[in-house]
């Protein structure tokens, strides 16, 4: 069953990573992000179960608080962002190139 | 058995939705499939012996971040779909390309790998007496500093959102009597007509007739009469569907409302500051989301110069046309 | 007979004849230090400090001949100058007849024309500046010819290489003068570098550079190293005397002022050549290779010379070239040996006395003429300045050769020795005898003689005393000077401690089969040029003249010729190596930068300010890490 567990979180990684790339409105790119997360997590608290250590758990949790802190600064900036450029697209900021 | 059923279920529903978020236009349902996979995850914790982060998934992520992003998505605007032309050459193409091929290369490591049978948590659980226990004593022994960094995070990042959010007002807030004396001095001093008003449905989405039988445009939102126009929900009656797109494409009257409140806020000076956020305005206020061209993209530039040049060398065949 | 034993001094004059050299060194550091402030008085310091040397000088001289004939070489030990293992030159001054001859010539000569300068030179702004040098060309020279170590003698030889730069370039603003004064440069440098490595070749053989134990060791070195150094030497000498082939500075060198061009390239510099080839006899004795080359560039150049001096309408040029030639007599009575020491020695002594006389009156012609230096513009000279007219007249009747004055003991002395030593390097020599009657005449007779050819604005008068009474001293030296010497052999003895005695004295017949020839081929050559330049009418402009005529008026193509064999291809040289180092190094170098630079260019435009770009390629990274890590993994 692990090996299930791990191939679909790679699967939903994948999506994720790939919903970055390929969305511009910020917030689904925020959310895309949000998956990957979610993945990643799935696959610690799958190895947790198959090596019978908490340790997995643990550091799932810690992830989940950091996204949490990191989705109110990020939604902060989208709305700052807004609130200037009239545009939550990601394309939009790209004064900072050659 | 229960598990592999579960899983299944679970694998197809939460790989689906994760499509879905990546493939649906409008932002809100990609917000709630990704409510979806994060509900499925939760149970999928649950089943693995995750009882307290699943609990957690429900509680943190689609309970609190989830509403977070719902918020701040109606908060800069519900009513505009994403569009779906990519701008960037190649990357479409060559994100698939990437993603699948991580996919597959993690897939095939993964599924080469020799994985025995799980050794389960039971063993690391029993001796604190059950998952949660066993976890409360790792965070609040090995993992204390961690856990201590982990909450002043959390303040920095309150204490940023509010910082990063907060707007100073630079007009003294308007009284009521500088709401009425803008409300005089604009368009409509008299409220505007509610849907109700001789109405001759009970939708809210079907502008009132006026007193003297005349379609009032005035009566219906912007963002809910263009929600009709791309539903194809039209009236049969003509003057009423030419009134509802006539309000969707912002060539009719809009809601006042806004202009009052303009009309109040716009003192010289700070005009972008009148731009409220998420109020429905006139038609250039919604491009900021929807922007299908708006992507300074070089190539697009001189086209635009060539057509309006060649639009000037021949004004005459323009004409005959 | 060998040269005397040397022998160390104390005390006495002898003992303070760095003083000599102190002196005149002084002056020049005063007057160089001293700015504007020394101005008024400079001319006067420098005058003064000239004739001390020039008293120091005479005191040693008369102290030495109180000395025994083998007694008169004396060594004074100044101080160590370079202890360092091998080499350890103590820096010494020999006093011996050789050298305190040129000492007195030198003081003597030099400090006639420091008081003819102070006339001469009385409206120039930087006359301080000009007395400055002439002390220290005075003090280097002094130098070169006292010093009793090759080392210091190179020392002399380099200050008198400077003094002579600066004082060609003297009027700096005349891009001429910064030319010539380069050009001369340049070419000393060619000969210095054939003394330098003489010199280095002296001490490898030797370990010494001391004269003494050099040249009473020189008989045990072999006579091919001895050519060799020889050679060398004469390399050094041909581009301070202005020897073929070396001699393309000199003529140019006359853009200096005309006392410069009368002391250091008439009278004392110019023949420390002849004192070099003299001083090393010993070593060209041992060498008869070297000798036969040395009498050989000798002859040449007096031809050359002369040739170059019979066409050439400024004066001073014409002097140039005589001088040339007059050198060349004296370098060909070097190449002979101990019985040609004596002979081109006093030849240069007396040569100094009326060539300097010559320049001056050159000079003072030119003060008289505004600094005119066309002979074609002469003429007629005679009758308005009458000092001058009559001593440039004995100058010029001693260099002819006339009977019984300066020139003709002298000359008719080498010429006799060479035709005693090799028959055609003495024909040759009657020949240029012959030649030199002509142009002199021919310089002569333009100046003084023939019709008034005067610019309009010309008022031509006799120079003030300070310029007129070196003249006269100076042509008495011309007229007496010869007989002095030579007659009863009496400077053959003075110098035979210093150089050696031949093995028999010449006895001088005053009516030989050669002095007649050489008499009849100077009355030839005077009566043509009276007939062509005296009696008859001198176009202004100069003639087309023959092939021979501009041959000689282009210094027989020698700039020509160095312009084909060393300036073309150096300028190639230097082209090749600009054109690799453009091309080459700094192409390689440019096209390393213009490669990165124009590389950077394309790749900056990776850089789209696009995040979703940037995830694109981390996505890609993460990718390719995974894979790599499974194909590694899996090794």
């Amino acid at each position: 069953m692990t090996t299930h567990y791990l191939v679909l979180s790679a699967l939903l990684f994948a999506i994720g990573g790939v919903g970055v790339l390929v969305r511009r409105n910020a917030i689904v790119v925020f959310m895309c992000v949000e998956l990957m997360l979610n993945a990643c997590n799935l696959a610690f608290v799958t190895f947790a179960r198959q090596h019978g250590n908490l340790e997995g758990q643990i550091i799932a949790f810690f992830v989940m608080i950091v996204a949490a802190a990191e989705v109110v600064v990020g939604l902060a900036i989208i709305v700052t962002i807004f609130r200037t450029r009239r545009s939550a697209s990601v394309d939009d900021a790209n004064l900072l190139k050659y | 058995m229960g598990e592999t059923i579960t899983f299944w279920v679970l694998a197809v529903v939460s790989v689906v939705a994760a499509l879905g978020l990546v493939f649906s236009r409008k932002a809100v349902y990609s917000a709630l499939m990704l409510g979806v996979v994060m509900l499925s995850l939760a149970v999928l914790y649950a089943v693995q012996d995750a009882p307290f982060l699943a609990v957690v998934q429900i509680i943190v992520y689609t309970g609190a971040v989830m509403m977070l992003f719902l918020f701040v998505l109606m908060l800069v605007g519900v009513d505009s779909s994403d569009s779906l032309v990519e701008t960037i050459r190649g990357q479409r193409f060559w994100a698939v390309v990437a993603g699948l091929g991580f996919a597959v290369l993690l897939a095939v490591g993964i599924g080469n790998a020799v994985i025995g049978d799980p050794a389960g948590l039971s063993g690391a659980v029993t001796a604190d007496g059950g998952n949660v226990p066993a976890l409360a004593r790792l965070i609040f022994t090995r993992y204390v500093f961690a856990f201590e960094v982990t909450s002043a995070l959390l303040i920095t990042a309150a204490l940023g959102a509010m910082v990063l959010a907060h707007r100073e007002r630079s007009a003294p807030k308007a009284t009521q009597k500088d709401l009425s004396r803008a409300r005089f001095l604009g368009d409509h001093p008299t409220p505007l007509p509610g849907p109700g008003t001789y109405a001759r449905h009970n939708a809210i989405d079907m502008p009132a007739l006026l007193p003297d039988g005349s379609v009032s445009e005035l009566s219906v939102n912007r963002v809910i009469a263009r929600h009709d126009v791309e539903g194809g929900r039209l009236p049969d009656n003509p003057r009423l569907a030419q009134a509802i797109r006539n309000v969707a494409s912002g060539s009719g009257g809009t809601s006042p409302s806004p202009k009052v409140v303009q009309a109040v806020a716009e003192e010289p000076g700070s005009p972008s500051r009148s731009e409220g956020l998420g109020e429905p305005e006139g038609g250039g206020r919604s491009e900021g989301f929807s922007e299908p061209e708006v992507l300074g993209d070089a190539e697009d530039k001189p086209k635009v110069a060539q057509t309006a040049g060649r639009a000037a060398e021949h004004p005459v065949e323009e004409e005959g046309k | 007979m060998e040269p005397a034993e040397i022998v160390q001094h104390s005390g006495g004059v002898i003992g303070v004849s760095w003083l000599t050299i102190v002196l005149p060194l002084l002056g020049a550091a005063i007057l160089l230090l001293g700015g504007r402030r020394s101005d008024r008085w400079g001319h006067f310091l420098g005058v003064a400090m000239s004739l001390a040397s020039f008293v120091v000088a005479a005191l040693v001289f008369f102290e030495l001949l109180g000395l025994g004939a083998d007694q008169r070489r004396r060594l004074v030990q100044l101080y160590e100058f370079l202890p360092a293992g091998t080499v350890d030159v103590k820096l010494g001054l020999l006093l011996d007849p050789l050298s305190i001859s040129f000492a007195l010539l030198i003081t003597g000569v030099g400090s006639l024309i420091h008081i003819y300068s102070i006339g001469y030179m009385a409206h120039d702004p930087d006359r301080r500046r000009f007395f400055a040098y002439l002390n220290l060309f005075v003090a280097a020279m002094l130098l070169l010819v006292l010093s009793d170590n090759y080392l210091g003698l190179y020392i002399g030889w380099e200050g008198v290489g400077l003094a002579s730069y600066l004082l060609i370039g003297f009027w700096q603003h005349k891009p001429s003068a910064a030319a010539a004064a380069k050009k001369a440069f340049v070419v000393n440098r060619v000969g210095d570098m054939g003394l330098a490595l003489g010199i280095f070749v002296i001490f490898t053989t030797f370990g010494t550079l001391s004269f003494g134990p050099i040249f009473s060791h020189a008989s045990q070195a072999s006579q091919g190293t001895l050519t060799l150094i020889g050679l060398a030497l004469l390399v050094g000498a041909c581009g301070k005397s202005a020897q073929l082939p070396l001699q393309s500075w000199l003529l140019d060198a006359m853009e200096g002022p005309t006392p410069v061009s009368a002391l250091i390239h008439a009278a004392t510099m110019v023949t420390a050549g002849v004192y070099l080839v003299v001083r090393s006899g010993a070593i060209f004795e041992g060498a008869p290779t070297a000798q036969l080359v040395v009498t050989i560039v000798g002859v040449a150049t007096l031809l050359a010379g002369a040739i170059i001096g019979t066409a050439k309408d400024d004066i001073k040029k014409a002097l140039a070239g005589s001088t040339m030639s007059q050198i060349g007599y004296m370098m060909l009575a070097a190449g002979l040996g101990p019985v040609g020491y004596a002979f081109a020695i006093a030849h240069l002594i007396a040569h100094g006395f009326f060539k300097a006389s010559m320049f001056l009156g050159a000079g003072s012609v030119m003060h008289a003429m505004n600094d005119e230096v066309d002979m074609r513009k002469y003429g007629g000279l005679a009758s308005v300045m009458k000092i001058t007219w009559i001593t440039f007249g004995l100058g010029y009747l001693a260099i002819i050769g006339f009977p019984l004055l300066s020139g003709y003991w002298t000359k008719d002395g080498i010429i006799e020795t060479a035709m005693e030593h090799n028959a055609i390097l003495g024909w040759l020599a009657v020949a240029g005898a012959g030649i030199t009657g002509f142009y002199m005449s021919r310089v002569f007779f333009m100046t003084f003689h023939g019709e008034r050819r005067w610019d309009k604005d010309a008022h031509p008068h006799e120079s003030p005393a300070v310029m007129t009474w070196p003249l006269i001293i100076l042509s008495i030296g011309s007229v007496f000077g010869g007989a002095f010497l030579i007659a009863g052999n009496r400077f053959m003895e003075f110098l035979a401690p210093a150089v050696g005695r031949p093995e028999e004295m010449p006895s001088f017949q005053p009516f030989s089969l050669t002095g007649l020839v050489t008499l009849a081929l100077v009355a030839v050559g005077v009566v043509y040029a009276w007939l062509k330049y005296g009696r008859s009418a001198v176009p202004a402009v100069a003639p087309r003249g023959s092939f021979l005529t501009v041959f000689a008026r282009r210094d027989l193509y020698g700039d020509a010729l160095n312009e084909a064999l060393f300036m073309r291809p150096g300028q190639w040289l230097t082209r090749l190596a600009v054109f690799f180092d453009n091309r080459g190094v700094d192409g390689l170098v440019n096209g390393l930068a213009a490669l990165i630079g124009g590389t950077s260019g394309r790749l900056r435009r990776v850089q789209t300010g696009f995040v979703r770009s940037y995830a694109l390629s981390i996505f890609f990274g993460a990718a390719l890490l995974v894979g790599a890590w499974f194909v590694v993994g899996n090794l």
